[in-house]
């Protein structure tokens, strides 16, 4: 299984450069669209149904919602190409992921293995979710009765999100209309 | 945006009506099986989007349906406000459980977990208007079009 999901984190990987670096913007979305099936794999891979469901749905209506958007504007990725200028930031980058790297093998050292996690707050929940919810999906229990205040939070912070797109994208106000 | 050919509305006059009771089953269920508010709401914004997306913008009159989406969705949020600070009227804590508390329920029945059915009603409410309100607003209305 370690294999399969490390294929899928390159190709991930390859799918995000891509996204990246084409100039093409509806191949952008698309190869953009690879890395998110793919994590939906790794997630299935992981046994978390709950967020495989969530990564496929909201991934397949982002596409739609981005592509559309493309359609209705422009398919060529307008901005000026940065010349000389992408040499140092070409060095910066590679700088800066050295030094990522160097920091995470430092890190990674420490963790425990992979599937065997040290959270010692895991096993309340694990024991006690349905005797004291009733709540037969135990993520449902948690994400809505043990941490019922982030996912409120949650919901307010799309509420914003949405709010704030209507009043950018409604050019004329209420009054003058 | 224009419609598409009527290979496309009939397919979608088929298939909407199974994805938003898709996205019913996910929301009502999302206490006993993998799912919830957040998935289920998104399947119903979803099988709205296809509809929109097949049929053109100009069919669904887009000014009432989304000053529809913006009240649903506030609709959510308000319930689900309503639903955490319950807590607080019945003298407990913020969120708590106050159905189950009462009347506890047996599990793995559609009717039990006390407000976390409700929860993710109102969440499923929510998210549904709230995408859909995005994607009006980012694929079909015209510039300085009002909403």
């Amino acid at each position: 299984m370690l294999t399969v999901l490390i294929l899928l984190i390159v190709l991930m990987i390859l799918g995000a450069v891509v996204a990246l670096e084409s100039r093409d913007l509806l191949s952008g979305v698309i190869s953009l669209g690879i890395c998110g099936f793919a994590l939906t794999i790794a997630f299935l891979l992981l046994q978390a149904p709950d967020l495989a469901i969530v990564q496929i749905i909201v991934e397949t209506l982002t596409l739609v919602i981005l592509i559309a958007a493309i359609l209705k504007t422009t398919r060529e990725d307008t901005s000026e190409p940065l010349g000389f200028r992408k040499i140092l930031l070409w060095g910066m980058g590679l700088v800066a992921i050295a030094a990522f790297l160097l920091v995470t093998v430092g890190v990674l050292r420490h963790l425990p293995p992979f599937g065997a996690p040290e959270l010692r707050m895991a096993q309340p929940y694990i024991d006690g979710g349905l005797p004291q919810t009733g709540a037969a999906n135990l993520v449902a229990a948690i994400i809505l009765d043990y941490r019922g205040y982030d996912t409120l939070g949650e919901a307010t912070v799309l509420f914003t999100a949405v709010a704030g797109t209507v009043a950018v994208l409604r050019s004329v106000g209420r009054k003058h209309a | 945006m224009r419609g598409m050919t009527i290979i496309v509305q009939a397919i979608s006059r088929l298939m909407a009506p199974a994805i938003f009771l898709l996205g019913v089953y996910v929301v009502l269920h999302g206490h006993l099986t993998p799912g919830g508010g957040f998935a289920g709401g998104v399947l119903i914004a979803g099988a709205f989007v296809l509809l929109v997306l097949a049929f053109g913008s100009e069919e669904w009159r887009s000014r009432a349906l989304n000053w529809n989406a913006t009240a649903l969705e506030s609709f959510g949020l308000f319930f689900f406000w309503f639903l955490a600070v319950l807590g607080m009227v019945q003298g407990v804590q913020f969120f708590v459980n106050v159905i189950a508390k009462s009347e506890p329920g047996t599990p793995y029945r559609l009717f039990s977990a006390g407000i976390i059915p409700l929860c993710n009603t109102a969440i499923g409410i929510e998210v549904a208007a709230g995408l859909f309100s995005i994607f009006i607003c980012l694929a079909v209305m015209k510039m300085g079009e009002k909403p």
